[in-house]
């Protein structure tokens, strides 16, 4: 069960590769309908319903927050991962009819802000595609930072110089091109919000540097969807219900409690939002938390657990479901 | 300290080291203390990147031991109202990586912080402590005159001079205890007035 969420019926209008690695898809609502409001940062999971198995993903809305017509995401192919980004692109084609969720900001703008500085790395640009055009259309100051690994794959790299000018600042790894971030980050008026979505080696620099550097945390806003990762199969024992099931190597411990029949709250499936955290009744073995959301003090004790991404090695789990 | 009654009435805590490129100190009275008690905290070198503002008020005291705290710069201003333009411009020029911390009365933090606010600082990043008199800055509903160093309850109102109750009902943006008339009902009662807020 999606908390505070209803679904959306929609079909895909239009499917664009847009280089290598990433591909775009557009959605609109099968009523012919505008779709729900959202605001920069906002994401929308989408139901990959592909055989007999069902997986749902998180995905950044990139497309202005103005336009409601349409709502895209772009998605990075991952060849090792579950297999989520493989079956859009490659079973994902125009006309078909999927569900997303309605959209949910984990990652919103603090308009308070006096300036917004924000810093992408790779596909984690998408939540910025939507930030900047919100920004951009109500006279907002704002400048973006994008490391990308070559000028061929800064996805939507060309899109942003072309729209926001030198607002938008380019790093490529291959020609060596890093930002200096404590130059950056000292030079800012005071008043600046700080942004940061790519990968988790990224946003962890960036935090510490901030934190370092005198930035207040309420000033320092960052995501990161840890997509679930497979692992070894193991059992689960749901107390509540009476069930005892059986997690799939390339399933998340989320989805096996779903598929079991059991209906559990959650929001993004990312690990951020804190709605599936679910308390653990026992165990024995060894937890692999990817989360985060709780503390390290909550992973430590073993007493709780985030199911959308994290896993478990070990004799035996009874979880409070 | 003072009790959370609402959830409006703001809670002070102890000032403590931040890390930061700058820090800003605005105290009145005994809030010097809290800073040179907080001083014992401070790495080494701390405050050789630091200005402390100072209201020593009318008794005059701490401003040697402030000096003695080596500060980048020390300003003593006679009054709030005389170091205003001074900490607006200070704020306007100023970068990610300076820290505020507020010292002393509640109408000086509470004032300090309206002008931080403006700045574009959240009041939760700011450090803050309570020190000294308890007196209140009110602000009267009814004419919306603000009264300085209330230590009553009731107070009257130094504007419209209607009997108000001082509620803990705070607000942020105008930096004031909110007073509401005690007798609307009728004038002519009188209930006792009180030294509530020493």
């Amino acid at each position: 069960m999606s908390t505070g969420t209803t679904k959306l019926d929609v079909v895909v209008s239009d499917v664009v590769p847009v280089n290598d690695l990433v591909t775009r898809f557009h959605f609109r609502r099968r009523d012919g309908e505008l779709l729900p409001t959202f605001s920069g940062g906002a994401h929308v999971v989408v139901e990959m319903r592909d055989g007999d198995r069902t997986r749902l993903n998180p995905y950044s809305l990139m497309g202005s927050p103005l336009d409601t017509r349409e709502y895209t995401i772009s998605i990075r192919r991952d060849d090792v991962g579950r297999g989520g980004s493989l079956f859009m692109h490659r079973q994902v084609k125009p006309g078909l009819e999927m569900v997303i969720s309605y959209p949910v900001n984990l990652f919103s703008l603090d308009l308070r802000a006096k300036k917004h500085l924000m810093l992408a790395g790779g596909i984690g640009i998408t939540p910025f595609m939507a930030q900047t055009s919100q920004l951009a259309g109500a006279g907002g100051n704002f400048e973006l930072h994008y490391t990308c690994r070559t000028a061929s794959l800064g996805t939507y790299a060309d899109v942003l110089r072309e729209r926001y000018g030198s607002r938008v600042r380019l790093y490529h790894d291959d020609r060596e091109e890093r930002i200096d971030l404590d130059r950056l980050l000292s030079s800012q008026p005071l008043g600046t919000h700080l942004y940061v979505c790519g990968p988790a080696g990224m946003i962890n620099w960036v935090r510490d540097r901030a934190a370092s550097l005198g930035w207040p945390s309420e000033t320092v806003h960052f995501e990161h969807f840890a997509a679930p990762q497979p692992g070894a199969p193991f059992d689960v024992t749901l107390a509540v219900s009476g069930k005892t099931i059986r997690v799939g190597e390339q399933q998340s411990l989320l989805e096996a409690i779903e598929a079991a029949g059991v209906d559990p709250p959650y929001l993004c499936r990312g690990g951020v939002c804190g709605q599936c955290e679910t308390n653990v009744i026992s165990s024995d073995g060894k937890f692999i938390h990817n989360d985060h959301w709780l503390s390290e003090e909550d992973h430590r004790s073993g007493c709780k657990i985030m199911p959308c991404v994290s896993r478990f090695e070990g004799k035996s789990l009874v979880l409070e479901r | 300290m003072a009790a959370k009654t609402i959830i409006s009435r703001p809670i002070y805590g102890t000032l403590s080291p931040q890390p930061g490129k700058h820090h800003l100190f605005i105290a009145d009275a005994e809030g010097a203390v809290a800073i040179t008690d907080m001083a014992g905290k401070a790495p080494s070198g701390f405050f050789g990147s630091a200005e402390i503002v100072f209201i020593p008020g009318p008794e005059g005291k701490h401003i040697a031991a402030l000096e003695a705290l080596k500060p980048a710069q020390l300003h003593v201003a006679p009054s709030f109202a005389s170091l205003l333009p001074r900490l607006r411009q200070t704020l306007t020029n100023a970068h990610m990586g300076l820290r505020l911390y507020l010292a002393g009365t509640e109408g000086l933090i509470g004032q300090a912080m309206q002008a931080a606010l403006e700045a574009g600082i959240d009041h939760t990043s700011m450090q803050t402590e309570q020190r000294g008199s308890l007196a209140r800055r009110m602000q009267c509903v009814h004419c919306k005159g603000i009264t300085e160093n209330v230590t009553t309850q009731p107070a009257t109102c130094a504007h419209c001079g209607l009997l108000l109750l001082v509620r803990d009902h705070y607000s942020r943006r105008l930096a004031a205890f909110q007073g509401v008339c005690i007798n609307a009902e009728d004038r002519s009662e009188i209930p006792p007035m009180e030294e509530a807020f020493p």
